[in-house]
């Protein structure tokens, strides 16, 4: 997928004045918002089992290549095949291989924003293999030709009435407006895919170490028809997905769906263990499992290792406030809100992603929420300390801030500076108190309530004399 | 107590009647309250705009001009955070200088948690009338947990009646830099801001950061709301709200 981060601004603008993006957002708080806090409200003790989650993910990091090898030992002792890919490019060729070598013509998927990262389908596509996404979101989107803008809710930016267009208009059936009618069209109409494909694409929630297993979390059922009906399975992963044991899956199943969707479990909780044994009816008869690199392991070691902890729940964008008014597509790649601000520039490089991080109040919100407590402002302020010192901010907020810190540090200038600035600040402000115009984009949205005309320092030291 | 108060640039240069509201509370708390002459700013923008040497020079300039205070009270949730929580991160080493920074910032308070937790007042010397709404400014609430404290103080005022707005925890849209690099967004988060405000029924808006109270009082009065109060909550509790000695 092509990285338009550097639009964020003017990508932004437009998703403010979008009437219909902003009705589609407005579902946010309810939906998100209040059905975690609900279902959150069910754990009897939250903290708990948040530290518990944390101190698994971190376990696994601190030796990630020694529960990966674990991991593929396990996987491939069960029949399944293990594959390394460092890079989006090496994912989807070893996948174009795979199609090839099992004389693949179609490829149905269940939802994986891996191979959005990948952009698998364009890939797959141009090797001559027809791709159903079979995620009813996804499903959406492969028909408007529209990237994903949330992780959890990939179609969360469009309305139910756009959907009714969509489908008359690919299935050429009768226009239908509610949604078990719409839901239905699209079973009928995807059924016979999982039937006819000859591949089924997954990504995988969690790896368990123990037992070589790929996890998928679902609701709709399309994960275990993509993963078990096709004759081959391809399970496309970042390797930061890796857990020990089956329990400690159990315990970030508790958090990841009443992080994401405010259900205490999802529909369908699939573990995946090799391919389909001599005495065994269903499954795959090849099971491969791809592990990408594309980045993470750079993070190791860094400052920014604790992003590698995200079970992607998106509950830091549900309840981000710059999220939830400009939604997911503004972000410009695969990963919106807090945690895509820290994981983007680090896969798709600093240069390509500047806004990003800088697109946060750093109120917090989202470290609040985060299932693995992942201080995701503090990751924030490090990627803008890595902008920093690799000098890629803009020459005037450079310039600007070298300005005031020189003058923070000799206060007697700082004083005839701010002084000055209060009293002409206050003389334009005049007898309304406020400022409707000034140099710069302040008062572009808002006005300037004016100051006294005096600094808190003068008006001190005069307190002082008198 | 020997408490050292850190205005706040903000303060100092917008707004300094919050400043000396602050003053007064102190010194109703029965504190015997500093002001170094010299300072200036705690740091917080070249910290978020991730110049993190600017930021260090600036925390040793502040630690040592309030080394003698057995407390430095900021009426600011944000830079209150920025030395409470932000200085120990820059300054991790076992140097001197270093374990200064933090011995400072562990005795650093923003007004209300100070009020409430370490001067314990239990009569604020106020005398506002009316209903009023608060706005937890994100760094205070989220850094510092500050959360009750204002609320405990409020109580103590007779006259005040405190209706809580929907959303009072979400961010206002302020941010510091993030006010002008993304202005449109900002004030998108402002107008929900004046959305829950307005439907709170309360006339008056309260928070304990002047850069929320600027962002929200000059978008209200874009929108055309030139009725709202927008104050400081240490002048609410202090009372004579908006005064300066010696103007």
């Amino acid at each position: 997928m092509q990285v338009s981060s550097l639009k964020f601004q003017r990508n932004a603008g437009k998703s403010l004045k979008n009437k219909i993006l902003q009705g589609a957002l407005k579902n946010i708080e309810p939906r998100f918002v209040g059905a975690r806090r609900e279902a959150i409200s069910h754990l009897e003790d939250f903290e708990a089992v948040r530290s518990r989650a944390t101190a698994i993910r971190d376990q696994v990091l601190a030796n990630l290549d020694q529960w990966l090898i674990r991991f593929e030992q396990e996987a491939q002792r069960r029949g399944a095949i293990v594959h390394w890919a460092e890079t989006a490019a090496e994912a989807n060729r070893i996948i174009c291989d795979l199609a090839r070598q099992y004389n693949v013509k179609k490829a149905v998927k269940s939802k994986s924003m891996v191979s959005e990262e990948c952009g698998l389908n364009d890939a797959l596509e141009a090797a001559g293999v027809q791709v159903i996404e079979t995620d009813l979101g996804e499903y959406i989107l492969q028909l408007a030709h529209e990237p994903p803008s949330h992780i959890v809710a990939p179609v969360l930016h469009k309305t139910r009435d756009e959907v009714s267009d969509l489908f008359e208009l690919h299935h050429h059936l009768p226009r239908k407006t509610g949604i078990a009618e719409l839901c239905q069209e699209a079973r009928e109409i995807l059924r016979p895919h999982f039937i006819s494909a000859d591949m089924g694409i997954s990504g995988a929630n969690f790896l368990i170490a123990e037992t070589g297993s790929a996890l998928i979390v679902t609701n709709e059922g399309n994960g275990r028809l993509s993963t078990t009906l096709p004759r081959v399975h391809v399970a496309l992963t970042g390797i930061e997905k890796v857990v020990p044991t089956l329990e400690d899956a159990t315990t970030l199943i508790r958090l990841l769906p009443r992080s994401a969707t405010g259900q205490d479990i999802t529909n369908y909780v699939s573990v995946l263990t090799g391919a389909k044994a001599a005495d065994e009816s269903d499954g795959p008869e090849h099971f491969h499992i791809v592990l990408l690199d594309n980045g993470r392991s750079k993070m190791l070691g860094t400052k920014l290792q604790a992003m590698l902890r995200c079970i992607r729940c998106g509950a830091c964008m549900n309840h981000c406030p710059v999220y939830q008014n400009v939604g997911g597509h503004a972000y410009g790649w695969v990963y919106p809100g807090p945690m895509g601000s820290v994981l983007t520039p680090s896969f798709a490089g600093l240069a390509a992603t500047l806004p990003l991080p800088n697109a946060s109040t750093l109120c917090g919100a989202c470290a609040v929420v985060c299932p693995v407590s992942i201080p995701l402002p503090d990751l924030l302020r490090e990627v803008r300390h890595q902008q920093h010192q690799a000098n890629l901010r803009p020459w005037l907020e450079r310039k600007v801030l070298a300005v005031w810190a020189w003058l923070a540090l000799r206060p007697i200038w700082y004083a005839r500076y701010t002084g000055l600035m209060s009293r002409v600040l206050a003389w334009l402000g005049g007898a309304k108190g406020r400022l409707t115009w000034l140099p710069g984009v302040w008062t572009r949205e808002r006005d300037l309530p004016a100051p006294a005309g005096q600094t808190f320092r003068d008006l001190y030291r005069k307190r002082d004399k008198s | 107590m020997r408490v050292g108060l850190f205005v706040t640039c903000l303060v100092d240069l917008m707004r300094p009647s919050i400043g000396f509201a602050t003053l007064r509370l102190l010194a109703h708390a029965g504190c015997d309250v500093i002001v170094p002459e010299h300072q200036t700013c705690c740091g917080q923008p070249g910290y978020n705009a991730g110049d993190h040497t600017a930021a260090r020079e600036l925390a040793i300039k502040l630690t040592l001009e309030f080394a003698d205070c057995d407390y430095v009270v900021v009426p600011s949730g944000s830079c209150a955070g920025m030395i409470r929580v932000h200085y120990p991160t820059l300054f991790p080493d076992d140097s001197e200088p270093a374990c200064r920074v933090r011995a400072l910032a562990a005795r650093t308070y923003e007004l209300t948690d100070f009020l409430v937790n370490i001067a314990k007042l239990q009569d604020v010397p106020g005398s506002f009338s009316g209903n009023l709404t608060y706005h937890d400014s994100c760094s205070g609430l989220r850094e510092l947990r500050v959360k009750q404290q204002p609320r405990t103080l409020l109580a103590q005022l007779p006259n005040v009646t405190l209706k809580e707005m929907a959303q009072c925890e979400t961010c206002c849209g302020f941010g510091g830099a993030f006010s002008v690099k993304f202005d449109e967004i900002s004030s998108r988060m402002a107008d929900n801001k004046a959305r829950h405000i307005h439907a709170s029924g309360a006339n008056t808006v309260v928070a304990g950061d002047l850069g929320c109270l600027l962002n929200i009082e000059g978008r209200l009065r874009r929108i055309g709301d030139q009725a709202t109060r927008v104050l400081h909550i240490a002048e609410v509790l202090a009372g004579e709200e908006g005064h300066v000695p010696c103007k």
